[in-house]
């Protein structure tokens, strides 16, 4: 189908769109690969589109010492390409090639799939995994969330009306840093029935901090609490089993709850031979 | 400035373009129907097919992904302009020998796609070649006879440069 009418608008500035954000029925327009899609479809009908591809200074990607920043309109293909993203943000880097396709990932943002939080996206729950903060800017001034606090409901983040998200910041992986990421898709490219994105601090045999955020298997990326500190003392089926108490993903279009809670499991005996501690 | 109809100025296949254009026309629709570029496809209309594949400064989009507005100051190359420029003129051959193609309706995204891949350094794998091709469908041929001809042409270019 054919989008329906709405007015269109360039942003010049942050401020500029958070201004134009003003206006009835007003939406952000970033890489549009989620956002166009929904308006062929008539799933959304806004009044205004305000873009920000135009917008400069948000498109960056900076090590600091203790942080890697990246802008909200740095594009899937450019931070796959990014060597400071690799070094320092491993787990982003194993994530990124699942994201859709080379022409989605020419165009698609890393502040867009955050703002749209999908449940099902990928770089939602890395940002969990790896205790990320979101940047964002609104008409009361400039904010940092917690990536755990972000994330609220079925497309629902911490985003006000007139809030813009400017970028991330995510802490530098260190040498006893270990990252993990596998998902389920039907295809090459499809949003994953069954994702985890893991994260731990090695020290000597054991892991501190592990993170497990699933997605796919809820309204929000999941953090899989219970499992998280059996993983850490290296009981891999300890933390398996903990899973039913973790997760109870519903019934989709793809799969059936009982097939996610499986394949769940799957996964998480996979990204823990990935952090180097599965039992041999 | 918030209105819905807006002036544009882009550079299509090399030439500059100055049309008006409704805010909620896609490039693709724009590329078809005010400039007559039928060789870019409307397929699914919501990003998964690839039929509509074009380059926008350079990389390889969805063209019913992109609003035709967004394209204001743009360089657009659509598949008129890259096979009138003799760019995938070897692509297009090993299309042909191998029968890569049946009904046609993909094969402009699925050459643009590929282009896009073998503009990169050293021959891709079979795998990657798949990969890169994964949003591009074709109900067809089974996608074999595309990867070969891919690949035909990956080692064909890679022998040329030595």
């Amino acid at each position: 189908m054919k989008p329906p009418p709405f007015a269109y608008a360039k942003a010049r500035s942050v401020a500029h769109a958070i201004e134009l954000l003003a206006a009835d029925d007003a939406r952000l327009l970033a890489g549009g690969q989620s956002l166009i899609a929904t308006l062929n479809m008539r799933l959304s009908q806004p009044a205004l589109l305000v873009d920000i591809n135009g917008v400069g200074g948000l498109d960056h990607i900076t090590l600091r010492n203790a942080h890697i920043e990246i802008g909200a309109l740095v594009r899937y293909a450019q931070a796959e390409r990014s060597a400071e993203i690799a070094q320092a943000a491993p787990l982003v880097a194993l994530a990124l090639p699942h994201i859709g396709h080379p022409a989605i990932r020419n165009r698609g943002t890393v502040g867009g799939s955050l703002a749209f939080a999908d449940p099902a996206a990928e770089l939602p729950a890395c940002m969990v995994a790896l205790g990320a903060e979101i940047e964002i800017v609104g008409p009361q001034g400039q904010r940092a969330v917690k990536a755990d606090d972000f994330f609220k409901g079925l497309f629902e983040t911490a985003l006000a009306g007139r809030d813009v998200l400017t970028g991330i910041r995510i802490p530098v992986a260190s040498g006893a840093t270990r990252v993990g990421f596998a998902e389920f898709a039907r295809r090459h490219g499809d949003y994953a029935m069954v994702g985890l994105a893991a994260c731990a601090q090695a020290d000597g045999k054991r892991l501190n901090d592990v993170r497990l955020a699933y997605f796919g298997v809820g309204a929000t990326p999941v953090r899989a609490r219970k499992a998280e500190p059996a993983l850490a003392d290296g009981d891999v089926e300890a933390a398996v089993s903990a899973l039913v108490e973790d997760l109870e993903p519903p019934d989709d279009v793809q799969t059936s709850g009982a097939v996610k809670a499986h394949l769940a499991g799957v996964l998480l005996r996979r990204v823990a031979r990935q952090l180097g501690r599965a039992a041999s | 400035m918030s209105q819905r109809f807006h002036e544009i100025a882009i550079t299509v296949n090399g030439e500059e373009v100055r049309e008006r254009v409704d805010a909620r026309k896609t490039l693709v629709d724009f590329l078809r129907e005010d400039l007559a570029l039928t060789g870019s496809h409307v397929g699914c209309e919501h990003g998964v097919c690839g039929a509509c594949s074009v380059r926008v400064n350079g990389a390889v989009v969805r063209g019913c992904l992109m609003l035709a507005v967004q394209c204001d100051g743009a360089r657009v190359d659509t598949i008129e302009g890259v096979a009138d420029t003799d760019e995938i003129a070897d692509l297009q051959q090993a299309f042909v020998a191998r029968n890569a193609l049946q009904c046609g309706y993909c094969t402009p995204g699925m050459l643009l796609t590929a282009q896009e891949l073998l503009g990169r350094s050293g021959v891709p794998s079979r795998e990657q070649i798949r990969a890169h091709l994964s949003g591009n469908y074709c109900r067809c041929t089974g996608y074999q006879a595309i990867v070969d001809a891919v690949e035909a042409v990956a080692k064909t270019r890679a022998e040329a440069n030595r």
